[in-house]
């Protein structure tokens, strides 16, 4: 025996050394020595490696070690070495203890005991300064499944979870489901680690405790909401793997929180049956794809009851579409099933391109895709319509995409293409595979039954396909042309008598049956023939299969009762042979016939209708797709391809009969939106500043921030111990005025004025009584203020004289005491309310920490941001925008004070005329355009375009209207109104609107009147990008001081000699550019000791339309014309071009 | 999510499992291969399957499959793609993905194995991080390393899970910087019997060989981006600037990736750049057939089309062919009924024909099926996409660029 086992041992031993050689011996070896011979051999063989393991040379470690691993990866036992092994954990070799590790994640739990030894290493590595080995510490420990020590690595999450460095807290999100797995009842405490990893802002983290969300508490959609809009924005910078688990969830979040955009096309769809909508659909997607994205808008707004979609909605589809381009399958049909369960019917377009190019992937993602391409084309067809040819079949394709190919090509046939469809599967017929061609038939049988003009001509293929050489083919068609047959038989006895001739050669059961049971069923237009196939069938009944034995009974039963003179005998005899028949259902299946057809003294009332029974008419069989109503599974899951609920499978649920709140998900939002906004620019400006890429920059960022907010006190500015120290209503408001609307905005900014003011001069005062009084009513009608608000009044005084009394060089200082006091007055705003709540349910020390120069910058931010998603629509398009806020109310006074009168608010009589068409190539039509400065009631981020129509021809002009819009991507046009008749010599205005996206790009369309389409396009000069904002002189150099470096630009320059004077200065620049006057009476207010200074700085500020980033302009004069032109704007581009702009404006 | 992973050879034997949770039996692969022996053809065993207790998601890569185990819901691509990167992986690390290869390496494999699954969630997938923390074998160091006992595992800890690019590492330094770019372009058609395009379409391509010390910033411009249609690109290029400025803004890997896909708009017509004449008959009564096949080239516009070749898939009931080829060469395998013509350059003087006859068994049922390969150097079409140029910002040396473009068939087949 010893002498067998050392010979076995040499040859593994060999084996083990060349790496390769014959496995499955071995292994056979191995498994056969479970019991005694092995139990020998074993030890013997590990004898060496345990020495190895024991020796003091690293080398011969890491061999044992290699050796070791290699065996567990074969899948064999090599638990017996532990504890030779875990006494290398703490090895100093990093390839021995990475090897170490690996080996104890496989055997911990079978030897739990000894595993408890190598604890105390990991718990070490977890205080290690080095991130890395605290992150491997961690994973090895929570790999470890050994219920002991759970509440070691309880305490290693949640310390892990508020680590500095985002690998280990990213390492604590992988560790979650381990833990949970292994414990479940630490679910409530892991809940509370997750809802901080949420909070998270490093894209390193997110995708990973989304992943742990999802694993262990699914159900707690609120932890979502404030992260929702974080989560959207950081979600194109998240690993691949990352974007598919976040865009799963927030699938599911945008079902239980949104409207359906769909909402009124189900509601018609109800109201006018099955037929209208599949044409309707067809209407809609046939369109071009981006002309649909243009629509969107418009089929929306055309129904009775407008659907406002909300912003967050839009947010989350507008975030996801470029992940389409992404290179990972997973994540192009993550966004796919996105769109296809979220998007409004018009958009969800866009997904078939990104689908169809997965068609060139690997056959496993071809099989996957198609299964859900199979499922969308039954709900909206039109989409796939335009890439039917895609689904074309090669011969090569395997066997189960060829199928699912069939599937969608006959999911996709309607009258129109169905020729070319049918000539497709004609060629399909004559493939090699029979599989394949057995589909094809059953395929055929489907378009015909759906469309009824080919039904005819399928019918005719298929007979013809009877005399098919291949028996398959055959029977394929046989059972077919049966299915076919029932819908009109009467027409067709032809084709039932050339079947009745195949029984003699056809052998596939199921189409012998298939033709009996059709002779039997319309026996009566086979007269002749049907009982001579009776009588062949009686003769060939104890050789034929049970499908088809049951069928000859039911033949001769139906003929029974229709001719029994000829066929009674047959029957008979055929009865009698089944009575005896080695299966019970035929014998069964004999007796009760006999009973209901035969008439005897005991029969019952049956048989009296044994007519009805059997030559009742039966419905044709509807073929239907076996995709059907598989969209009630999350598309993309593995439910649905499964088409049965798989083990933790989340429901999709159902969308919500109201919206739910959305201000849930108003809290957040810090940088998420800075580092969106900052992407923007960083993308499209990225050739000025190339030294540095912007991705890495944000990173840099991102991994920046936790630093600062982890270490407390000395990197924070002196401020944050004084906000510190204020009640805890103090800090609240730090979080609180983040997110001011855009109407508590101003508020804010008068209350602050105010209380400055009360530290004003006599004379200042008296003016300002006015304004006072004024204000008076407005804040009671809107004040909930607390009474704590109250009570914080003076010591914001006190402050406020603080701040006054600093110099203004000393600009960061008073800077952060002037948006520390704006916090604070915030809190006296409309929305005191809904901020406090918010505010409350934040972790009261967070806030605090936040109080460093980059925050700032990011508050301001935030209120664009809310600006933004505000477009409640305005009922009347002029002058809502500002009558709405409190801003006309406050210009208007300070028009009044510094006489400046039409300066602040943009002049319409200055409005530069642009011609579009001019009168001789428009033959007679001529346009011309201005843009009118008004806000655009339909979409708030859309340019008003005035547009004057003048028809100088001698004829008149018809539906003006506008077509084939071109724009760059991300560009939205609102079309104006089609102009029914324009008679001759007489003028029309219409207004449309246009969505820059912050470019300068022209907006392409074509002009169509009933006769001529005339190519034309709209080129925004830049200054018509933005629209006025009111700003105090504060707020402006506080906002100017966060736009500094790459984001202002200065020019010099001497002013026009005519352009010497304030007021042309300001006709001139607010001529430039939609931009609003920045009062400079309160540039007296804040340095009262200084007289009126005889160069005065003009500022003026604004925000683009789209993205609300500010514009701020400041022209200083200087002695003897010359001025300093200084803009600043994030969007670098922008502010570039305003300067030149603005430049030409004050020299000419 | 992915709880264990099998790899399984072609004869139907396990030679590396993984688990990422708790250990699960090889005998749940039993599944697996009776779906295996159902399915006849491998490429034919669905891609998912379900057990009493488990799903089984599995890809067929290199005669190998890749069997993971799943136990709860999760997108099935996901796992998909996951198997299709840790084949790549294997392939990039030592050059192709083979069983041998696989079990020479097996201790590197499975350390990969357990670095790109954290509890079966995919944790380091970029190739440039993986090789910082496990180092690929290269000749060298396996001299050195039989000779010193060290390993591949790299002594210092990784830094590229950290760094500001994710897929790049840092500290790269070369002292030829170069950068290639290929433009391969794919024709994929249909022909009918008679030569008429059912379906063509071009599919392209740009693999990248970026060598660059650094952190370079490449632009890369086309002349006529607005032939692109459909694109995916490499986690690299950002989004944004590709939809407002239609150029490839990135910091590319070190090393071999693919950088973009894409789909040329067909609004005009694929040039399809060969012709084929073909007549395949079998006669009803005798055991024989004849084949006879002309091509010859169409719109290469001077180009010459090379690594012609044509493969012909035989019904099974042909036993042999008797074929002369004034052409080049031709075999016919017996086992697997296919027939390969290598024809190699194409002469537009003198057109390549094959012709002759084939002995078959009496029932001849379905029609062979033809796929053709090509070649053209050079650019061909007239839809090609061209680079305009490529810029380098955020290094001061000049670095040496290149660009080739090749257009070749893809999934080109011609039916019977």
């Amino acid at each position: 025996m010893s002498c067998a086992t050392s010979d076995l041992e040499v040859q593994e031993e060999e084996e083990e050394e060349g790496g390769g050689g014959d496995h499955e011996e071995r292994a056979h070896l191995e498994e056969g020595g479970g019991g005694g011979g092995s139990f020998q051999t074993q030890p013997l063989r590990h004898d060496d490696l345990k020495e190895m393991l024991d020796s003091n040379k690293d080398s011969l470690k890491l061999e044992a070690m290699k050796r070791i691993v290699a065996m567990i990866a074969r899948g064999k036992n090599a638990s017996d070495l532990f504890p030779a092994v875990v006494k290398n954990v703490a090895c100093k070799n990093i390839e021995v203890k990475k090897l170490v590790y690996v080996y104890l994640v496989r055997y911990a739990e079978e030897q739990q005991d000894l595993a408890l030894l190598s604890i105390s290493t990991f718990q070490r590595g977890l205080k290690d300064p080095n991130q890395l080995i605290r992150a491997s510490a961690l994973r090895v420990l929570s790999s470890i499944r050994v219920t002991i020590i759970v509440p070691i690595m309880m305490l290693a999450i949640k310390e892990a979870a508020s680590d500095m460095s985002p690998y280990v807290r990213k390492t604590a999100a992988h560790a979650i489901p381990k833990l949970y797995s292994l414990d479940p009842e630490q679910k409530d405490q892991l809940i509370e680690v997750i809802e901080k990893l949420l909070a998270d802002k490093t894209t390193l983290v997110a995708g990973s405790v989304v992943m742990a969300f999802e694993e262990v508490c699914p159900e707690r959609i609120d932890l979502i909401h404030k992260n929702y809009r974080k989560l959207c924005n950081l979600l194109i910078d998240v690993e691949e793997w990352g974007q598919v688990v976040i865009i799963n969830m927030l699938t599911r979040y945008a079902r239980t929180q949104f409207l359906n955009p769909n909402i009124n096309e189900s509601l018609l769809e109800e109201g006018s049956g099955g037929d209208k909508t599949f044409y309707g659909s067809d209407e809609d997607e046939d369109e071009d794809e981006e002309e649909k994205e243009k629509n969107a808008e418009a089929p929306a707004m055309a129904k009775r009851k407008p659907y406002v979609m909300d912003p967050d909605h839009r947010l989350l589809l507008r975030n996801t579409k470029p992940l389409l381009q992404s290179r990972n399958a997973a994540v192009v049909m993550a966004v796919a099933q996105l769109y296809f369960h979220l998007a409004p019917k018009a958009e969800v377009g866009v997904i078939a391109k990104a689908l169809v190019r997965l068609l060139r992937s690997h056959s496993e993602v071809q099989y996957v895709v198609l299964q859900n391409v199979a499922t969308m084309t039954i709900k909206r067809r039109g989409m796939f319509e335009p890439y039917l040819k895609s689904f074309y079949i090669r011969s090569t394709d395997p066997t189960q995409i060829k199928v699912l190919k069939l599937e969608v090509l006959t999911n996709l046939a309607n009258e129109t293409n169905i020729s070319t469809i049918l000539r497709e599967f004609q060629t399909y017929i004559k493939s090699m595979d029979k599989d394949f061609v057995a589909a094809t038939i059953q395929a055929i049988g489907r378009c015909a039954t759906n469309i009824g003009e080919v039904r005819d001509t399928c019918l005719n293929g298929l007979v013809q396909l009877l005399s098919n050489r291949d028996e398959l083919v055959v029977a394929e068609s046989v059972v077919v042309i049966k299915k076919l047959l029932q819908m009109q038989p009467e027409k067709h006895s032809d084709i039932i008598k050339h079947m009745a001739k195949l029984t003699d050669n056809i052998q596939v059961p199921m189409a012998r049956a298939s033709i009996l049971w059709l002779i039997g069923e319309y026996c009566e237009h086979v007269p002749k023939i049907a009982p001579d196939v009776l009588r062949k069938m009686a003769k060939s009944f104890t050789n034929e299969e049970d499908i088809v034995k049951l069928q000859i009974i039911n033949l001769a039963a139906k003929l029974y009762l229709t001719n029994s003179k000829q066929t009674k005998l047959l029957t008979q005899y055929v009865l009698n042979l089944a009575k005896y028949d080695q299966n019970y259902d035929i014998r069964d299946r004999a007796r009760f016939i006999r009973q209901l057809i035969v008439p005897t003294e005991k029969s019952g009332a049956l048989s009296k209708y044994a007519k009805k029974l059997f030559l009742a008419l039966k419905p044709a069989p509807v073929l239907e797709s076996p995709f059907k109503d598989r969209d009630h599974f999350q598309l993309g899951s593995l439910s649905h391809l499964l088409n049965a609920k798989a083990g933790g499978y989340q429901e999709l649920p159902d969308w919500p009969e109201a919206a739910p709140d959305p201000s849930v998900r108003n809290v957040e939002v810090k940088d998420s939106v800075f580092t969106l906004l900052e992407r923007v620019t960083t993308l499209t400006s990225v050739p000025e500043w190339t030294k540095c890429s912007s991705r890495e920059k944000r990173k840099e960022k991102k991994v920046e921030k936790p630093f600062y907010s982890d270490s407390e006190g000395e990197s924070g500015p002196t401020e944050s111990a004084d906000s510190e120290s204020d009640s805890a209503s103090g800090s609240e408001s730090g979080s609180g005025s983040e997110e001011s609307g855009s109407g508590s905005e101003s508020v804010e900014s008068e209350e602050g004025s105010e209380s400055e003011e009360e530290e004003e001069d006599e004379e200042e005062k008296n003016k300002k009584k006015k304004k006072k009084e004024l204000k008076k009513p407005v804040q009671e009608s809107e004040s909930e203020q607390s009474s704590e608000e109250e009570e914080r009044k003076p010591e914001r005084k006190s402050k406020q004289r603080k701040s006054d009394s600093e110099s203004e060089s000393d600009e960061e200082e008073s800077e952060s005491e002037s948006s520390q006091s704006e916090s604070e007055d915030s809190e006296s705003e409309a929305e005191i309310k809904k901020k406090k709540k918010a505010a409350e349910s934040k972790p009261p020390t967070k806030p605090v920490k936040k109080e460093n120069k980059k925050e700032k910058k990011e508050m301001s931010l935030l209120d664009l941001d809310d600006f933004e998603p505000a477009p409640s629509p305005q009922v009347t398009p002029v002058n809502t925008f500002l009558s709405n806020s409190l801003v006309t109310d406050l210009e208007g006074l300070s028009l009044s004070d510094t006489v400046l009168s039409p300066a602040t608010i943009a002049p319409s009589s200055a409005l530069k005329n642009y011609e579009l068409l001019h009168r001789i190539t428009g033959e007679g039509l001529s346009v011309e355009y201005c843009f009118s400065r008004q806000p655009f009631s339909p979409d708030a981020n859309m340019v008003a375009v005035q547009m004057q129509f003048t028809n100088n021809a001698t004829s008149d002009t018809k539906n003006l209207h506008m077509e084939d819009v071109k724009l760059q991507s991300g560009m939205r046009v609102k079309e104006f109104p089609e102009i029914e008749l324009l008679p001759a010599g007489e003028t029309a205005a219409a207004v449309m609107g246009i969505d820059f996206c912050d470019s300068t790009q022209a907006a392409n369309f074509q002009l169509c009147t009933h006769t001529k389409k005339f190519f034309v396009s709209i080129q925004p000069p830049v200054g018509e990008l933005m629209r006025p904002i009111f700003l105090t002189e504060n707020e402006f150099k506080k906002e100017q001081g966060q736009l500094m470096g790459m984001n202002e630009i200065t020019e010099k320059l001497t002013l026009d000699a005519k352009c010497r004077n304030e007021h042309a200065i300001v006709q001139r620049v607010t001529t430039a550019a939609n931009l609003s006057r920045v009062p400079c009476g309160s540039d007296k207010e804040c340095s009262p000791p200084v007289p009126p200074p005889d160069h005065p700085i003009h500022r003026f500020a604004g925000r683009t339309v789209t993205s609300s980033s500010l514009v701020l302009v400041t022209v200083a004069t200087k002695e003897e014309g010359a001025a300093q032109l200084t803009v600043n704007c994030e969007k670098m581009l922008i502010g570039t071009m305003l300067v030149k702009d603005i430049l030409l404006a004050l020299t000419q | 999510m992915i709880h264990s992973l099998f790899l399984i050879n072609h004869s139907g034997d396990i030679f590396l499992e993984k688990h990422w949770k708790s250990v699960i039996s090889r005998s749940v692969c039993d599944y697996f291969f009776e779906a295996r022996e159902k399915a006849v053809d491998p490429e034919n065993v669905p891609p998912v399957l379900q057990t009493p207790h488990h799903y089984l998601i599995s890809i067929y890569r290199g005669k190998l499959f890749f069997l993971s185990v799943i136990q709860t819901e999760v997108a099935p691509l996901f796992v998909i793609e996951f198997l299709h990167r840790v084949a790549d992986t294997i392939q990039d690390y030592f050059g192709e993905c083979s069983e041998g290869i696989i079990k020479d390496n097996i201790v590197t494999v499975y350390e990969l194995l357990e670095e790109m699954l954290d509890n079966g969630f995919p944790l380091a997938t970029e190739s440039n991080v993986l090789k910082e923390m496990i180092r690929p074998p290269t000749i060298l160091r396996s001299v050195v390393n039989t000779l010193t006992g060290s390993s591949n595992v790299g002594d210092t800890l990784p830094t590229g899970q950290l760094s500001n690019v994710p897929w790049r590492r840092a500290g790269v330094k070369y002292t030829n910087n170069e950068a290639y770019f290929d433009v391969i372009e794919e024709i994929d058609a249909i022909l009918d019997k008679s030569g008429t395009t059912v379906f063509a379409e071009i599919q392209g391509v740009i693999e990248a060989c970026v060598r660059l010390t650094g952190m370079p910033d490449l632009t890369l411009s086309f002349m006529n981006p607005r032939l692109l249609d459909d694109v995916s690109f490499h986690p690299c290029v950002r989004f944004k600037r590709w939809e407002s400025e239609r150029v490839l803004s990135f910091i590319p890997p070190d090393g071999n990736f693919t950088l973009m896909n894409y789909h040329v708009s067909s609004q005009n017509l694929v040039a399809i750049p060969v012709y084929v004449k073909q007549s395949i008959s079998f006669f009803e009564t005798g055991p024989c057939g004849r084949l006879d096949i002309t091509i010859g080239p169409k719109q290469t516009m001077g180009k010459t089309v090379e690594n012609m070749m044509v493969t012909i898939h035989m019904p099974k009931a042909v036993l042999n062919a008797n074929l002369t080829a004034t052409q080049g060469t031709y075999t016919y395998d017996l086992t697997t009924k296919v027939l390969v013509w290598d024809i190699g350059k194409l002469n537009p003087q003198k057109l390549p024909n094959l012709r002759g006859s084939l002995s078959t068994q009496l029932a001849i049922s379905g029609n062979p099926r033809y796929i053709m390969t090509l070649k053209l150097s050079q650019l061909m079409l007239v839809d090609c996409l061209k680079v305009s140029r490529l810029d380098m910002y955020g290094e001061k040396y000049k670095p040496f660029k290149g660009v080739k473009y090749l257009t070749k068939a893809g999934k080109f087949q011609v039916r019977t």
